[in-house]
């Protein structure tokens, strides 16, 4: 080292016995990074023993057993059958996410509008379902659907009389998506709740007719929203179990059915450990994607977007209480 | 950027109401006749009607009754987006998810205006409000004053007849206010529109309108220019909405004195029919005397009590006390009053009865 190097590193540096002795005390921030430390631990543990060493688990499970490579994914290419299972349960999560945005989205435009009392009432009328049991929602589904019920008897009304309902996807589709709406609903109402609604006169004002003003001004500011909602519902949509075991039929499983029986049934856990990383995978993409294409907006609508997911986030949260 | 048509800005409201429900008139009867390239201020107090009235004209609040006609054209039943009004916001309203650029072309892209000449006028009017080089910013990266003047060239950018402006000022911090007073007053002198602004600040009324229309409960209480309103309120609510006074709730007898609190003054302008009406004279035209033979002869005097004394740098302001529950105060040169008064000094107020305005009580 030059004496040059030396002297400018002196006078960069600030001297040595200014700097607190860290191994007597903190410093205010690292005080306060360790009591930040401190309030994750219980989280952190509680997620590391019931989260992250089961998943390790099932993955290390995926490529060991029966023996260890990559052959329970090969598997998943190659039987056909899961392919099967997995593109129809794509095709179901798909149809209950555009369903879910089409039925939502004037819903919770309404709902915007409405004054509280009626804003309280279709609150209520969204989550009332949603508190309730979701075995009994689905028996209350199988109920309706079933050879000879009421949905039949309608549908006989309009000459499609003896349609069979039960065990069908279309069954499964249906009730998906009333169960899934609820996450579609909320995230989508926080976002535009915070939409200023001026903002429609200031584009009729410009010159732009009032449907006008809603497509280019209200429907990309509630995108954030559509886009959480719908992220939402395609990844739990993706993952269901309960609806399509009740109302569907094994002919027509989907895939955590089919995980169910791997696991439960034939002992599998190679093989349905391999499919249950694969639907992760494609959740987080799915998710990573849903980011992406909300991220491209302003800073202003990725808050929002924060907002909407902490809605859902909490959604969740009630859900997995029961 | 625009010329300046001889009538195409002229706004005519007559007999315009508005009821919602079965509920009183919000807006009772307003007629006025707006000239082209005029600025006009509808000014009162909140719930006075004031902006359901810009609403109407802007084609947002459906009208109850009466007329607007743009150019001799009635316009009241076309959608906004067909009236071709610019309009500014109290909120600035602009588009958060686009560009300072993309909310400024937004009107010229309704309007079909080819690329090259919305990016040549776009270019043109952040200029004029001074914000070139700010195209690329999201509205949410600028200040208040700046989102402001990016409303403002949104509205003017596709060269409307008339610019609708409602509280646009409210919601900077005061010296911003100023400054884009000025600026408004700038852009309405280059443009030579109409402007209709709303406010229920005096002082920016007065400041920036050619006329100002006084709203009370829906109805428009007085229109003429600022001075003609200060000097001659006409009314007492007038009177205290548009800058201060000292008001005395006296009576005018036939013979023409006027009478209050057991004080005479002479009303020289009054038309000798007796009338319980108001008294006014404004703080600035009020002069302080300490003895009681020092005002000049024929002056209108009341005795009163110093409350308290400000120095305001330019001028002295005297908070009055004139008994009889009424309070007011003085402005003078800050060396007029002498050096003796102190809260508390008993004083004499005097005026030319010339520059004493009646009010009708309402």
């Amino acid at each position: 080292m030059t004496a040059d190097a030396i002297t400018s590193e002196q006078a960069t540096r600030p001297p040595r016995q200014n700097r607190p002795d860290r191994r007597r005390v903190l410093s205010p921030a690292g005080r306060k990074r360790a009591a930040g430390l401190l309030l994750l631990l219980p989280a952190l543990i509680a997620l590391t023993m019931f989260f992250v060493l089961p998943l390790v688990s099932i993955v290390v499970d995926s490529v060991t057993d029966p023996e260890p490579g990559l052959s329970n994914y090969a598997q998943l290419f190659t039987d056909g059958y899961t392919l099967r299972v997995l593109g129809r349960t794509l095709v179901v999560a798909l149809v209950v996410t555009a369903a879910g945005v089409l039925l939502a989205y004037p819903y919770t435009y309404m709902m915007t509008l409405a004054g509280p009392t009626t804003r309280a009432v279709m609150v209520t009328v969204v989550l009332v379902p949603f508190w309730t049991s979701m075995l009994a929602r689905n028996f209350a589904w199988m109920v309706l659907m079933q050879d000879g019920g009421v949905v039949q008897g309608a549908l006989g009304l309009v000459g499609l009389g003896g349609t069979r309902l039960l065990g069908t996807t279309f069954a499964v589709t249906v009730s998906m998506t009333q169960v899934l709406l609820p996450f579609m609903v909320l995230p989508m109402y926080s976002v535009m709740q915070q939409i200023d609604r001026r903002l429609l006169l200031a584009g009729q004002s410009l010159g732009a007719s009032r449907l006008s003003s809603f497509r280019k001004v209200y429907f990309p500011l509630s995108l954030p929203g559509v886009v959480a909602g719908a992220s939402l519902v395609f990844v739990l949509a993706l993952g269901f179990y309960v609806t399509p075991a009740l109302l569907g039929s094994p002919q027509n499983a989907l895939i955590a059915q089919v995980i169910s029986v791997r696991t439960r049934e034939l002992l599998d856990f190679g093989g349905g450990g391999a499919m249950g990383v694969f639907m992760l995978i494609v959740t987080l993409a799915v998710l990573a994607a849903s980011r992406r294409l909300t991220g491209l907006g302003s800073a202003a609508r990725v808050g929002q977007m924060g907002a909407g997911q902490a809605v859902a986030g909490q959604a969740v949260a009630g859900r997995n209480e029961r | 950027m625009t010329t300046r048509t001889s009538d195409g800005g002229r706004i005519e409201l007559t007999d315009l109401c508005k009821r919602y429900g079965s509920g009183p008139l919000v807006v009772d009867h307003v007629t006025i006749d707006i000239a082209s390239g005029e600025f006009v201020t509808l000014l009162g107090p909140s719930g006075s009607g004031k902006t359901t009235t810009l609403n109407m004209i802007a084609g947002f609040t459906e009208v109850t009754a009466g007329g607007i006609r743009l150019a001799g054209r009635d316009i009241s039943l076309l959608p906004p987006h067909r009236r071709n009004f610019g309009m500014v916001f109290q909120n600035y309203a602009l588009f958060p998810h686009m560009t300072v650029a993309q909310n400024v072309a937004f009107p010229l892209r309704e309007r079909k205006v080819p690329k090259a000449e919305i990016e040549r006028r776009v270019g043109e009017v952040l200029e004029l409000v001074d914000l070139g080089g700010l195209g690329g910013r999201r509205p949410d990266a600028l200040s208040g004053g700046q989102q402001q003047r990016v409303a403002l060239a949104r509205a003017v950018v596709f060269s409307p007849s008339v610019l609708l402006l409602d509280e646009p000022l409210s919601a900077l911090d005061r010296k911003l206010r100023q400054s884009l007073q000025q600026e408004i007053k700038r852009l309405h002198q280059e443009l030579g529109l109409t402007f209709v602004f709303v406010t229920h600040d005096q002082d920016e009324a007065m400041a920036l309108s050619d006329r100002v229309a006084v709203f009370n409960s829906g109805r428009i209480e007085r229109i003429g220019s600022p001075a003609d309103l200060y000097r001659e309120p006409g009314t007492r609510f007038v009177a205290r909405f548009l800058g201060e006074s000292n008001l005395f709730d006296g009576r005018l007898r036939a013979d023409g004195v006027y009478e209050w609190n057991g004080h005479k003054w002479a009303a020289p302008a009054a038309d000798g029919t007796p009338e319980d009406i108001d008294l006014l004279v404004r703080p600035e035209r009020l002069r302080i005397a300490t003895a009681p033979d020092e005002p000049p002869p024929g002056a209108n005097q009341a005795p009163a009590t110093v409350t308290s004394l400000s120095f305001q740098g330019t001028h002295l302001r005297i908070e009055l006390d004139y008994g009889g529950g009424v309070a007011g105060c003085a402005v003078v040169p800050p060396d007029a009053a002498g050096d003796g008064l102190r809260p508390g000094s008993r004083i004499i107020a005097h005026w030319d009865p010339g520059h004493q305005a009646l009010a009708t009580r309402n």
